[in-house]
């Protein structure tokens, strides 16, 4: 068995049980948009503990750096400048996994154990499983993993599953001077917010809530945002993210009906032979040919 | 040698080297690409060297197939032209296959059956090429939607393109004298006359 906390969950592409007889706590992050203000210092810890470090980039005239997530970079802040009210404001969101608890990506990955969930939420990557088709990719709701051009492996946000396996919070919690970032059970999580939301709300924030969408079951990485009505002003949350239908189709009833259908033909086929036997040339003809030969 | 000299020629040399490839390209595509549909089949990828070796040659065997197969489409698409007697043909197939062939219509080189088959498998070729190549992530790094949209049709196509030659290959094991076309490239009379007469009398100017 794994470490306790690192049971699993669910594999990819496998259509048995995973071991579910041990229970454990739910784990989550939350990520307080509004308390962030931008330092970066959660994309160093990540570099840091994961021992991870991007090819400098060049500056395209905004404080996003790196631009966007890559294998190299699992999680980036994103800098958005709206106006509300005649009023300007600097939204920054912490983007990386939402470690999904319904994930498309490991709905997706067609290799064996390449994708886990583990019973605590954490979704990961097991690269040396990992196959390089990029399925994942397009399972994701919220265009997160990455294929490194180097190896051909996809990777993203961990969790710090290593961390949290031996009671550590990840490293990005660790790192943030703010309390914007926190970690904790999920339910304790969702209470923090709540306070955290009441608190916005009397400070003119009618509309601050929590970013928890239900439409993958729920993340166990939630924002707190000042205008969860608008999730799309965080440079483009999605607003009511889901696994998309097509790949439900691809990867949910597509396969077993498929695969009975082939079964079927084949089988068929076979007792299409075994009942009406082979279809041979008549010895009516044969003897016809024989006799015209002969005259 | 097995070779009469009364047998009929019906398939040359390039033609039958052109099937075969498109046939091995097929038969290497299923394999690899059933162990990315359903976790079941994944052991095939063992076949091609494991997971990652199956998904680097897929899609390069699939552009030989592409190749391949629009070159046997150019050879053949004038003998698969539909016909009135094809249609009539396709509407008693079922007496075809209770094994009752002998009141068949007349048939060409080709039945309708088999016509009906090859411009299946064209239409399948064309969806699974685009989809194929749109989803080809070593390359291309397309919209997500497009990607999602071209997963579905290519697994779907692929799906029907090997029920579609699961039962192209059974008519052939289910016909005795059929499959030595496609090995040597000749038939016997005896086969031709009963199965394809109107061919049958082009060839030996016989009725």
């Amino acid at each position: 068995m794994a470490l306790q906390s690192l049971d699993i969950a669910r594999r990819s592409a496998t259509t048995t049980d995973s071991p579910s007889v041990r229970q454990t706590t739910e784990v989550a992050k939350l990520i307080d948009v509004t308390t962030c203000i931008g330092c970066k210092a959660c994309q160093a810890a990540c570099m840091e503990w994961n021992d991870i470090r991007d090819e400098v980039g060049s500056n395209s005239g905004i404080y996003d750096n790196p631009r966007d997530l890559s294998a190299e970079s699992w999680t980036v802040m994103r800098y958005s400048e709206v106006e509300e009210a005649g009023k300007l404001e600097w939204l920054i969101r912490k983007d990386g996994c939402m470690h999904c608890a319904d994930p498309g990506c490991l709905k997706a990955c067609p290799a064996p154990g390449a994708i886990v969930q583990y019973a605590n939420g954490i979704v990961d990557f097991h690269e040396e499983n990992c196959i390089g088709c990029g399925y994942c990719i397009t399972g994701c709701p919220f265009n997160v993993p990455r294929i490194s051009k180097k190896d051909n492996k996809a990777y993203k946000c961990t969790l710090c599953s290593d961390r949290v396996a031996v009671g550590q919070e990840p490293a990005c919690i660790k790192a943030c001077p703010t309390g914007a970032l926190q970690f904790g059970s999920k339910q304790q999580m969702k209470d923090y917010a709540e306070e955290r939301i009441v608190d916005l709300k009397e400070r003119g924030f009618k509309d601050a809530g929590l970013y928890d969408p239900q439409g993958v079951g729920g993340t166990h990485v939630m924002y707190v945002l000042h205008h969860a009505d608008r999730p799309q002003l965080y440079n483009n949350l999605p607003e009511n993210p889901s696994i998309s239908p097509m790949v439900a189709l691809w990867k949910g009833v597509a396969k077993p009906l498929a695969t009975l259908a082939l079964a079927g033909i084949a089988f068929s086929s076979l007792f299409h032979y075994v009942i009406k036997g082979p279809n041979e040339v008549s010895k009516e003809l044969e003897d016809e040919l024989e006799e015209e030969d002969a005259s | 040698m097995i070779r009469n000299p009364k047998d009929l020629q019906r398939y040359t040399a390039p033609e039958r080297a052109n099937h075969w490839v498109v046939g091995i390209c097929f038969i290497l595509l299923a394999l690899s690409g059933l162990a990315f549909f359903h976790p079941a089949f994944f052991p095939l990828a063992q076949l091609f060297g494991g997971g990652t070796w199956a998904r680097i040659l897929h899609p390069y065997v699939g552009v030989i197939m592409a190749l391949s197969f629009v070159r046997m489409f150019f050879r053949f698409r004038e003998l698969n032209r539909m016909t009135p007697a094809d249609r009539e043909w396709l509407s008693r197939v079922g007496e075809m296959v209770d094994g009752n062939d002998h009141n068949m219509p007349v048939q060409g080189k080709y039945n309708g059956g088999q016509k009906l088959l090859f411009w299946a498998l064209v239409v399948c070729m064309a969806l699974l090429v685009i989809s194929g190549i749109v989803t080809w992530r070593a390359w291309l790094n397309l919209p997500v939607v497009v990607v999602r949209f071209g997963a579905v049709i290519h697994a779907a196509t692929a799906a029907v393109m090997i029920g579609l030659i699961m039962v192209h290959i059974y008519a052939a094991i289910w016909v005795k004298g059929t499959i030595r076309a496609m090995w040597y490239g000749t038939v016997t009379r005896g086969w031709a006359k009963q199965h394809h007469r109107a061919w049958y009398r082009q060839m030996t100017g016989k009725s």
